[in-house]
C-alpha cells in the first residue's frame, strides 16, 4: 500500500484531470450543434448540396465527440459523491436541483434526438430532422446554462441561509440561478465553444485549401469560420473584460491573483509579465504599464486596487497559475481576433482563400479555442481556491472521508483510461478529417436497421433525400 | 419559493421516481450490457455485426437513465448520495471505467478498420466488468454501509467479499438473460437462433441466483426476516415469488416455441419482480440499515423545485424515448454500420 498521501491534493487532481477532459467535448460540441443546425437551414434555404456534404461530415465527428462527452460526463455526475461527499451532503439543497435539470433538460433531450440527427437522415422528413438538430443544439445551450449557473454560484453564492449541521437551505431560486458571475460567465463561455469550434473548423478547412482537397466545401467551412472570427472573437474580448469587471466586485482576491498584484495601492500598475512568487509575496521580473490596472479595473487613473497582502495567507489561490492561465487566455483571445482582422482584409482583397501564410496561420489556430477554454477554467477554479464555494466552504473541508491510496489508485487508472480512449478518438477524428466532407455519402439509413412496415406515416416525400 | 410538501409526500414521490429511474437503467443497460458480455460468444463477425447494430442506436439514451439516477440521487437525496458513494468509491469509480471503455468501443468499432478487434474486446470486458461492479454495488448494498454521523465511517474494502462476489456473478447472468431476450426480439437468423440458445443456457442460473440471494436475504437480517415471513405479510407478498416462477416456466416454453418478441419482456418481468423483492426488503432504508429516505431527503423547497421541472420533462422524454424505439423497431439485419 502507497504510504499516506493527501486525499485532499489528490481529490483536486482527480477531478481537475477529469474535468479537464470533459469540458474539451462539451466546448466543442456545444458550437458544432449550433453551426450544424445553420448548415441544414441553409441546406433547406437554398438547396445547394455542399451544405449537406459539409453537414454529413461534421456529423460523424459530432457524434464520436458527443460520445466521449457522454461518458466522460457521467463520470462527473459521480464524482461529488465519491471524492467530495461533504460538499454534496453541505450544498445538496441548493446544487441538487440545479444539477437535476441539468441532466433533466438538456442531457436527456440531446441524447435522445441525438439518435434522428444521426441515425434519421432517410427516416423522418427533412423537417423533423432539422428540428432534431435545433434541439440537440438547444439542449447543449440548455446543459451549459444549469451546469454553468451551479459553478457561478459556487463562484458568488447568495440566495441561501446556513442551518444546522452546516447545511445550507434555499431562500430564492432565481436569486441562486441568476447569481452575480452568472450572467457573464454564461455568455462568456457559451461565446468561447462558437470560436473554439470556429477555429478548429477553419484550421481543418485551410488544411484541404492548402492540400488543394474539397476546395468546394472547404471555401464554406472557411468563410463560416471566418465570419466568426471577424465579428464574434472582439466581442468575446469584451465579454470577458465586463466579466472580469464583475469578477473584481464579488472575488477581487482572483483578480489580484490574476494581476499579481500584492500591494494595495491607488494607480496600480498592470504587470504584463512576471513570475509571482507565493512565499516572497512578491511577483518577480515584472514588467509593468503604470496605472493600467486601475484604468482598467476602477476606470480610474488613480482607482484603489487591493493586493494578495490584503488577505491572509491562507486566503489567497495559487498565484502563479492564475496569473499564467490568464495571459494564456487572453493571448489566445487577441490572436484570434488578430486572425479575424486579417480574414476581413483579405477578403476585401479577395484573397482569403488563396493566401498561403493565411493557410498555415489558421492550420495552427486550430487547437486555440480548446486551449483558451481550459486556461480560462484554470483562472475561474484555482482564483476560488482555497474556497469550493467563495467564503462558504473551503476545499480542504469539503472532501470525502476516502483514504489517500484508493484515490492514488483511481486517478492512475482515470489517467491510463482517459489517455487511451481518448487518444484513440482524436484518432479517429483525424481520420475523419483525413477522408474529408464527400467520402461515403450514404452513411445514414444503412446504420444496419431495416425499414420499419409503416414508414409511410412516418416519412415523408422528402424522406428520400439521400443528397 | 415552490413548496408542495403540503399537497403531496415530496420525499416519497422522489424516492418512487428515483427507483423507477433505476429500474429503467437496469432494465435499458441491461440489455445492451447483456449483448456486450455475450459478444464475443457468437458464432460469427456477421452476427456481431447485427448485434451492435441492434443496440447502436440506444446506448447513449440507456446510459443516460444511469446519470438521472446518480444526479437525482445527488437532487433529492444528498445524504445518501454523500454517504453510499464514499463507501462504494472503488467499484463505483470501476464500473464507470468499464463503462468508458465499452461506450467508447461502440464509436470507435465502426470507424476502426485492422484495429476493430480492440474494441470488440474493449466493448466485451468493459460490459462485463461495468456489470460486475454492478452486481458487487448491490450485494455490498444489501449487507448494510457503515455510518457515523452523517458520513460513511467503514474501510475502504467494505463492499469487497463472498456475498458480493456471488451477486456480481449473478447479474452477469442476470443481464446476459436481458440481452440474449433483446437478440431473440431484434435478430433473425443464426443469430437469433444462437440468441434462444444462450438465452435457456442462462436462464438456469439466473433462477438459482434468485433463489440464493432470495433465501440468504432474510438470513443475513432479522428485519427482512420479520418483514417477510410473519402474518399476514407472508400472504401479501406470497404473489412475488409466485409470479416470478411462473415467468421462468412461461420464458422457458416459449423459447422452445421459437417465440420472437415475449422472451425479452418476459427476462424484463423476472428483473422486474426481483427489483419488487428488493426493494419490499429494504424498505424504507435509502442506505441500509442506518438512513431512511425520508432522513436523506434534501430540503423540501429543494426537492419541489426540481419535482417541478421533472413531471413537465420525464413525461415528454418517456415518450421520445418510446418514439426512438418505434422508429428502430423491427429486426436489424447486419449489412452496413452507422
Amino acid at each position: 500500500m502507497i504510504p499516506h498521501i493527501d486525499p485532499v491534493l489528490l481529490s483536486r487532481i482527480q477531478f481537475a484531470f477529469t474535468l479537464s477532459f470533459h469540458i474539451i467535448f462539451p466546448a466543442f460540441t456545444i458550437g458544432l450543434a449550433s453551426w450544424l443546425s445553420v448548415l441544414e437551414w441553409r441546406l433547406l434555404k437554398t438547396g445547394d448540396t455542399v451544405y449537406a456534404e459539409i453537414y454529413r461530415m461534421w456529423v460523424k465527428i459530432f457524434a464520436v465527440t458527443f460520445g466521449m462527452g457522454v461518458v466522460s460526463g457521467v463520470v462527473m455526475s459521480f464524482q461529488f459523491g465519491t471524492n467530495w461527499s461533504v460538499f454534496s451532503d453541505r450544498v445538496g439543497n441548493v446544487l441538487g436541483p440545479l444539477l437535476g435539470y441539468e441532466v433533466l433538460a438538456a442531457f436527456f433531450l440531446e441524447a435522445s434526438f441525438l439518435g434522428v440527427m444521426l441515425f434519421g437522415w432517410n427516416r423522418v422528413s427533412a423537417r423533423t430532422h432539422f428540428a432534431s438538430s435545433i434541439i440537440v443544439a438547444l439542449g447543449t445551450l440548455i446543459s451549459a446554462f444549469w451546469i454553468l449557473a451551479a459553478n457561478s454560484w459556487m463562484q458568488t453564492p447568495q440566495g441561501f441561509r446556513t442551518g444546522e449541521n452546516g447545511l445550507l437551505y434555499p431562500l430564492g431560486w432565481v436569486q441562486i440561478i441568476f447569481n452575480p458571475s452568472f450572467p457573464y460567465r454564461f455568455v462568456h463561455m457559451i461565446t468561447a465553444a462558437y470560436l473554439t469550434t470556429a477555429f478548429f473548423v477553419g484550421g481543418i478547412a485551410s488544411l484541404y485549401l492548402r492540400r488543394g482537397v474539397h476546395v468546394r466545401q472547404a471555401r464554406v467551412m472557411l468563410g463560416m469560420a471566418m465570419i466568426m472570427a471577424v465579428f464574434v472573437a472582439p466581442l468575446q474580448l469584451w465579454f470577458g473584460d465586463e466579466h472580469g469587471l464583475n469578477t473584481f466586485i464579488h472575488q477581487p482576491t482572483k483578480v489580484a491573483a490574476i494581476e499579481g498584484l500584492w500591494e494595495t495601492r491607488r494607480g496600480a500598475p498592470m504587470n504584463l509579465f512576471g513570475w509571482p512568487d507565493q512565499e516572497a509575496e512578491e511577483t518577480k521580473y515584472a514588467i509593468e504599464i503604470p496605472r493600467l490596472s486601475s484604468l482598467i479595473l476602477t476606470h480610474d487613473l488613480n482607482g484603489e486596487v487591493r493586493g494578495l497582502k490584503a488577505w491572509p495567507k491562507d486566503e489567497r489561490p495559487p498565484v502563479v497559475w492564475v496569473f499564467w492561465a490568464f495571459r494564456i487566455m487572453v493571448g489566445l483571445g487577441l490572436l484570434m481576433s488578430l486572425t479575424g482582422l486579417s480574414a476581413l482584409v483579405l477578403y476585401l482583397r479577395k484573397r482569403l482563400f488563396d493566401t498561403k501564410w493565411f493557410q498555415i496561420w489558421c492550420m495552427a489556430m486550430t487547437p486555440a479555442g480548446f486551449a483558451a477554454v481550459l486556461a480560462g477554467w484554470f483562472v475561474s477554479e484555482i482564483g476560488r481556491q482555497p474556497y469550493i464555494i467563495q467564503g462558504v466552504l473551503r476545499t480542504a473541508d469539503a472532501v470525502s472521508p476516502v483514504r489517500g491510496s484508493p484515490v492514488a489508485i483511481s486517478l492512475a487508472a482515470f489517467v491510463f483510461t482517459y489517455v487511451v480512449v481518448f487518444g484513440a478518438g482524436s484518432y479517429y477524428i483525424a481520420k475523419l478529417i483525413g477522408r474529408g466532407p464527400e467520402a461515403d455519402a450514404a452513411v445514414y439509413g444503412s446504420h444496419g436497421v431495416k425499414e420499419p412496415p409503416l414508414i409511410t406515416n412516418l416519412v415523408s416525400e422528402e424522406g428520400e433525400r439521400n443528397g | 419559493m415552490v413548496n408542495l410538501g403540503g399537497l403531496l409526500d415530496v420525499p416519497l414521490v422522489w424516492f418512487g421516481l428515483i427507483a423507477t429511474a433505476l429500474f429503467l437503467y437496469v432494465l435499458l443497460d441491461g440489455f445492451d450490457l447483456g449483448v456486450g458480455i455475450l459478444f464475443p460468444f457468437a458464432p460469427s463477425d456477421g452476427c456481431r455485426d447485427s448485434m451492435m447494430n441492434s443496440i447502436a442506436p440506444f446506448w447513449d439514451g440507456n446510459e443516460t437513465w444511469l446519470v438521472l439516477s446518480g444526479g437525482g440521487l445527488f437532487a433529492a437525496f444528498p445524504l445518501a448520495y454523500a454517504i453510499l458513494m464514499p463507501a462504494l468509491y472503488i467499484p463505483v469509480i470501476i464500473m464507470l471505467l468499464g463503462l468508458i471503455f465499452r461506450g467508447v468501443a461502440f464509436e470507435f468499432r465502426f470507424k476502426a478498420t485492422t484495429s476493430r478487434f480492440v474494441w470488440d474486446y474493449a466493448f466485451h470486458f468493459g460490459s462485463i466488468v461495468a456489470s460486475f461492479m454492478q452486481g458487487m454495488i448491490l450485494g455490498a448494498f444489501v449487507q448494510g454501509v457503515q455510518v457515523e454521523g452523517r458520513s460513511f465511517a467503514g474501510h475502504a474494502f467494505d463492499w469487497l467479499n463472498a456475498y458480493s462476489f456471488m451477486t456480481g456473478v449473478a447479474l452477469l447472468f442476470g443481464y446476459g438473460l436481458l440481452g440474449s431476450g433483446w437478440l431473440v426480439m431484434k435478430t433473425d437468423g443464426i443469430t437469433q437462433n444462437w440468441a434462444r440458445r444462450c438465452s435457456s443456457y442462462v436462464l438456469g442460473y439466473v433462477g438459482f441466483f434468485m433463489v440464493i440471494v432470495s433465501i440468504s436475504m432474510p438470513m443475513m437480517n432479522a428485519g427482512v426476516k420479520e418483514l417477510w415471513f410473519s402474518a399476514p405479510n407472508f400472504f401479501y407478498l406470497l404473489p412475488i415469488p409466485l409470479v416470478t416462477a411462473c415467468l421462468f416456466a412461461k420464458l422457458w416454453y416459449d423459447l422452445h416455441r421459437g417465440a420472437q418478441t415475449s422472451p425479452f419482456f418476459l427476462s424484463a418481468g423476472i428483473f422486474l419482480m426481483g427489483y419488487l423483492g428488493l426493494g419490499i426488503s429494504l424498505w424504507p432504508w435509502l442506505v441500509p440499515f442506518s438512513v431512511t429516505f425520508r432522513q436523506a431527503a434534501a430540503a423540501v423547497e429543494s426537492q419541489s423545485f426540481l419535482l417541478v421541472g421533472t413531471v413537465v420533462i420525464l413525461p415528454v422524454v418517456l415518450a421520445y424515448t418510446g418514439f426512438c424505439y418505434y422508429l428502430f423497431r423491427g429486426k436489424t439485419s447486419n449489412e452496413g454500420y452507422y
